[in-house]
């Protein structure tokens, strides 16, 4: 043990240079954000609820091709058809139980349209199982909500898709 | 008749005077101790409930009270239940006696400084007891951890208070604190301030020394069975134990209620007031000192309270007490 560490030991050098670090710290910005008033930003690749598009004239995008359904490792995604009237191919049904799917992303990968996406909104926290279980109004109403955000995204990612 | 009554109600009043602020500091105090412990670190801390979250410890109170209390099947009922009441009883009545005036004090009695030091002393009690009627290991581990860690830094802290003692002779509060009008103790006894504040970091069981507690090893010592109320009761007891030691610094090396100078703006501050800002800026390094130290080793805790820190003020009572009697300063002739 060298003089110099005897004398740093015995007037509490470490401490005191600690103490004045911590004090300098109080004043710095903070790395933290005010999290439920102000958000982080989130990239346009994120993966957060899912949601069905529409054609800008309304009419849904979903062919109902079940390419989703069948990439889907969760198998989280249930799709009926029926051909309508006027010879388009329509899904009836259109499932996602949210608490199956663990939010791969291939859904959207695969779909040959862009009719299911996965949006950047990730707080759809419920009290019941039940809501968690989407059927095709609730993925409809959130493309319908998303819209603007989705189409943007999308547009964003697509130089590297 | 009608007289005692009217004692009976003035006494009530004045506990009442005196308790009701200190509880709320309390509540204040754990609040300013997460708010400068998430600066340091760079967060917010708590900031959401009321102005700045200043009501924070309130609703922390509020939940604790619906909470239920979880007594243990094999926990000896009486004792589990009577420890948290001993520890916050404890630490409440230990401000009897603080002095925050001349003539601002609840008990002016002549043995001040030992009753302070008696009761800081039973503190340990309400956490072996806790500990020992959980009837399960880590509290268990972690009331034998504090019980002989507050024990060892009682007796470094108890040779301090002689050091301070030598300079006034009297054991009242209020002599000690007047007896520094000239110079403050924390000028000629630095070096006993320095330990003291250490050693009632120990004694209060804060970082670097909350061994009892160490959360890797022993998940919440002694408080790990405890839930609800009397959860909460061991906590307020916990911080109004650091403010009394905070209380205890001020007014043995600090000054009391006396203002720093003697000059036009200082001396028209009225004396309570320098009381609190005194006790909020020792409680200031209190909380800091949480942020920046990592815990102690056990032994190296056994090592500094007994090997370093007991022959250190051993050795400044005989130069205080010899340098006294040399230039003939004996307060007592």
């Amino acid at each position: 043990m060298t003089f110099l560490r005897i004398i740093k030991i015995i007037t509490l050098f470490e401490f005191i240079k600690a103490l004045f670090i911590a004090i300098k710290e109080i004043f710095k910005t903070k790395k933290t954000i005010n999290y439920p008033f102000e958000k982080g930003k989130i990239g346009p690749r994120a993966r957060g609820e899912h949601a069905l598009r529409r054609y800008p004239n309304g009419e849904e995008r979903c062919i109902a091709c079940k390419l989703c359904e069948a990439v889907c490792p969760a198998q989280a995604i249930t799709i009926e058809s029926e051909q309508r009237e006027d010879g388009s191919r329509k899904p009836t049904r259109y499932d996602i139980d949210m608490l199956k799917c663990i939010y791969c992303g291939l859904c959207e990968e695969s779909c040959p349209v862009d009719a299911i996406v996965q949006g950047p909104n990730f707080e759809f926290a419920t009290e019941t199982r039940e809501e968690l279980y989407y059927n095709k109004e609730k993925l409809l109403d959130n493309g319908d909500r998303w819209e603007k955000i989705l189409a943007s995204n999308i547009k964003a990612d697509r130089p590297y898709r | 008749m009608s007289d005692n009554i009217f004692i009976i109600f003035n006494e009530v009043y004045k506990i009442l005077f005196l308790l009701i602020p200190v509880l709320v500091s309390v509540a204040m105090i754990v609040w300013l101790d997460r708010r400068v412990w998430a600066f340091v670190q760079k967060r917010r801390g708590p900031n959401v409930v009321g102005p700045f979250g200043l009501l924070q410890s309130l609703a922390d109170a509020l939940k604790y009270m619906f909470k239920e209390i979880i007594i243990p099947a094999t926990a000896n009922k009486v004792i589990f239940i009577l420890a948290p009441i001993v520890t916050m009883t404890l630490a409440l009545i230990a401000w009897a006696v603080i002095p925050f005036n001349n003539y601002f004090v609840l008990a002016d009695i002549n043995a001040g400084i030992l009753y302070l030091f008696a009761i800081s002393s039973l503190g340990v009690y309400g956490i072996i007891m806790g500990g020992w009627a959980s009837n399960s290991k880590y509290p268990f581990l972690g009331a034998i951890r504090s019980a002989a860690q507050m024990v060892s830094y009682e007796v470094s802290i108890g040779v301090i208070i002689i050091n301070v003692l030598l300079c006034v002779g009297s054991l009242n509060l209020g002599d000690i604190v007047l007896a520094q009008e000239k110079i403050w103790f924390v000028v000629p006894l630095f070096p006993m301030f320095v330990i003291f504040f250490i050693s009632s970091l120990a004694e209060t069981n804060r970082p670097p020394f909350d061994l009892p507690e160490a959360e890797a090893e022993l998940v919440a010592g002694y408080q790990t069975e405890y839930s609800g109320m009397m959860y909460a009761m061991f906590w307020l007891g916990e911080y109004a134990n650091i403010l009394l030691m905070c209380a205890m610094g001020s007014i043995l090396f600090l000054g009391g209620w006396l203002s720093p100078i003697d000059i036009f703006p200082f001396n028209l501050v009225p004396g309570p007031l320098w009381m609190i800002i005194k006790i909020l800026l020792l409680f200031l390094l209190f909380s800091l000192v949480k942020a920046i130290v990592p815990r102690y080793r056990y032994d190296q805790l056994m090592r500094l309270g007994w090997k370093i820190f007991l022959p250190l003020s051993l050795i400044w009572v005989i130069l205080t007490s010899s340098f006294l009697f040399y230039f003939d300063l004996l307060p007592v002739k």
